[in-house]
């Protein structure tokens, strides 16, 4: 039978120390709503959505209350909507239509995101890809809860550099559109290289073409939690911090996977993945960096950075790959700024740049994730900057993806306000040389050769 | 005790954690109210943890005609009467958490 200091520590790690489910997402098919009319189709991703998903909340609170762990946010996941609208879609607005169809869905079903406003081009654009990826300012900037994400490379495809500099340009005009809330929309947009089919975070969820009609993948957290646990192992070598993290991540997924069963149970939908990610928010005490401050770093971005984080990452999988049945997502450690107090801290403090970011996720996921930049960025420079994340990604068989934030009217010195789990973040500065002319050639990169490994 | 593995769903026995500065019937007061609606205690212990009184129990609460929900709201609320925290919880997140 379980034994008090079992019970005690549990309960520590809930209310003390941030220990909560970050999200229930309900992966949801669409293939079956497309069709040449693009009302039936509106009606069709509706009813199916609001169907599939009208319990979703209410399980999710249940859980909540039954085993006293936070589940803090119930989301849903859609089929990439460009492969729902291609046959019904004729212009961008057409699609818009289908972003603000999801937007009343999850406000019906009481989600706070609905992702899958998405296409799927790691090697090329459809014409419908196309008109997605154009229409999605205006969608993000007239809905709340619908986040996108487009795929634009693989290891197995290489990297679709047409719309990696056609994002340049979107990611800017949706900066535009929502500049009176400091350019919001662009949080809500990524731009992936091997991109799971099962992620449950946003903004980049969306339920693969591989997934079964629904599915139900769960993201845990804990931070916190891994931090307090260090503290316990100050000064020890490597073994005994590798050790601790193990053991502390395989605890913190373990109840990812009883929640996870729990759902299944509820909703008659079946468990998909634990997504193993270290999620930080923007609260103190729920933070990546403070883990990498932890093991021993001044601040994040000081040298050792990128070997604490490759440790943190790999034990953090290597403990929860057995604690859970089924593991997918991203399962890594975010390393979100504006998400993260300790990430913002050492942004202000000068540790940390966004050519060391960019180290970072080298051996981590996911990315160059809500880093916001001088909105006078241009266009070219943001596929740059893609294109290079991109590029990590392709050759070292992992996902990567890029969710920048170019916030119009600020620049570097000023800080940005986005609320919430999105948190603020200082503007960053972004190098100043040009790479239009490589941006502006067009085509693709091919796949990269999968031998010779150097 | 029946393994717990082949318990089934609404035989799940519930954990209730008291927490808070130790005073004169703190115990006394929950197990009135788990008698007065037939929720059986299985094990109880306590601990004092950094000058703080920690009393965990587990019990069954299958003969009880109060849900799971009600009866975690009225103990948070006897807690918050005596100044205590009390937590009702499902035993198997812990189950889960520390046993493989």
């Amino acid at each position: 039978m379980i034994n008090i200091h079992e019970v005690i520590e549990t309960n520590k790690m809930i209310t003390q120390e941030n220990l909560d489910v970050r999200t229930i997402t309900l992966g949801i098919s669409l293939l079956d709503c497309a069709c040449e009319d693009l009302s039936e189709v509106n009606i069709k991703v509706y009813d199916k959505i609001t169907r599939t998903a009208g319990n979703l909340v209410a399980a999710g609170n249940k859980i909540q209350k039954e085993y006293g762990i936070p589940i803090v946010n119930k989301r849903i996941s859609v089929t990439p909507v460009a492969l729902i609208g291609a046959a019904a879609c004729k212009c961008p607005e057409d699609f818009v239509s289908i972003a603000e169809t999801m937007d009343r869905a999850a406000k019906e079903v009481g989600v706070n995101f609905i992702g899958g406003y998405s296409a799927l081009v790691s090697k090329a654009m459809t014409q419908a890809d196309e008109l997605l990826i154009r229409s999605i300012p205006e969608a993000l900037s007239r809905t709340v809860s619908v986040c996108s994400s487009i795929n634009v490379g693989s290891t197995k495809t290489g990297i679709d550099m047409n719309a990696v500099k056609l994002l340049g340009e979107i990611i800017l005009q949706t900066a535009e559109l929502t500049k009176d809330k400091d350019s919001i929309g662009c949080a809500k947009l990524v731009v992936f290289c091997n991109a799971p089919d099962d992620n449950p975070f946003m903004a980049g969820a969306f339920h693969g073409i591989t997934e079964g009609d629904a599915v139900l993948n769960i993201g845990v957290s804990g931070p916190g939690v891994v931090k307090k646990a260090l503290e316990n192992v100050r000064g020890a070598d490597f073994e005994t911090l590798c050790e601790t993290i193990k053991k502390t991540a395989f605890k913190i997924t373990r109840v990812g996977q009883l929640v996870a069963q729990e759902a299944s149970k509820i909703l008659g939908i079946p468990f998909g993945i634990v997504d193993l990610s270290l999620a930080p928010t923007p609260a103190v005490g729920d933070s990546v960096a403070e883990i990498l401050e932890e093991m021993g770093l001044e601040y994040a971005g000081a040298p050792g950075t990128t070997a604490a984080l490759a440790v943190l990452n790999d034990q953090v999988k290597k403990g929860g790959v057995m604690a859970s049945s089924f593991v997918g997502g991203l399962s890594g450690a975010f390393i979100p700024v504006s998400e993260d107090q300790g990430m913002i801290n050492a942004v202000n403090a000068g540790a940390l740049t966004l050519e060391k970011l960019e180290a970072m996720t080298c051996v981590c996921s996911v990315g160059l994730d809500m880093i916001a930049i001088p909105g006078d960025t241009k266009a070219s420079t943001i596929s740059g900057i893609i294109a290079d994340e991109m590029a990590i990604g392709m050759i070292n068989q992992k996902t990567t993806a890029v969710r920048i934030i170019p916030v119009i009217g600020k620049t570097v010195g000023d800080k940005v306000e986005f609320g919430g789990l999105l948190g603020h973040a200082p503007i960053m500065p972004v190098n100043r040389f040009a790479c239009d002319s490589f941006i502006n050639r067009g085509g693709r990169i091919p796949a990269p050769i999968h031998s010779f490994k150097n | 005790m029946i393994k717990h593995a082949f318990v089934p769903d609404y035989m799940k026995r519930t954990v209730i954690t008291v927490v808070g500065k130790d005073k004169v019937g703190i115990i006394a007061r929950v197990c009135t109210y788990l008698a007065e609606n037939n929720i059986n205690i299985l094990d109880i212990s306590q601990t004092i943890v950094q000058g703080f009184f920690n009393m965990m129990m587990i019990v069954d609460a299958f003969n009880s005609t109060k849900d799971f929900d009600t009866i975690a709201d009225d103990l948070a609320h006897i807690g918050e009467e005596i100044g205590v925290i009390i937590r009702a919880q499902h035993e198997d997140i812990f189950d889960k958490m520390h046993r493989i």
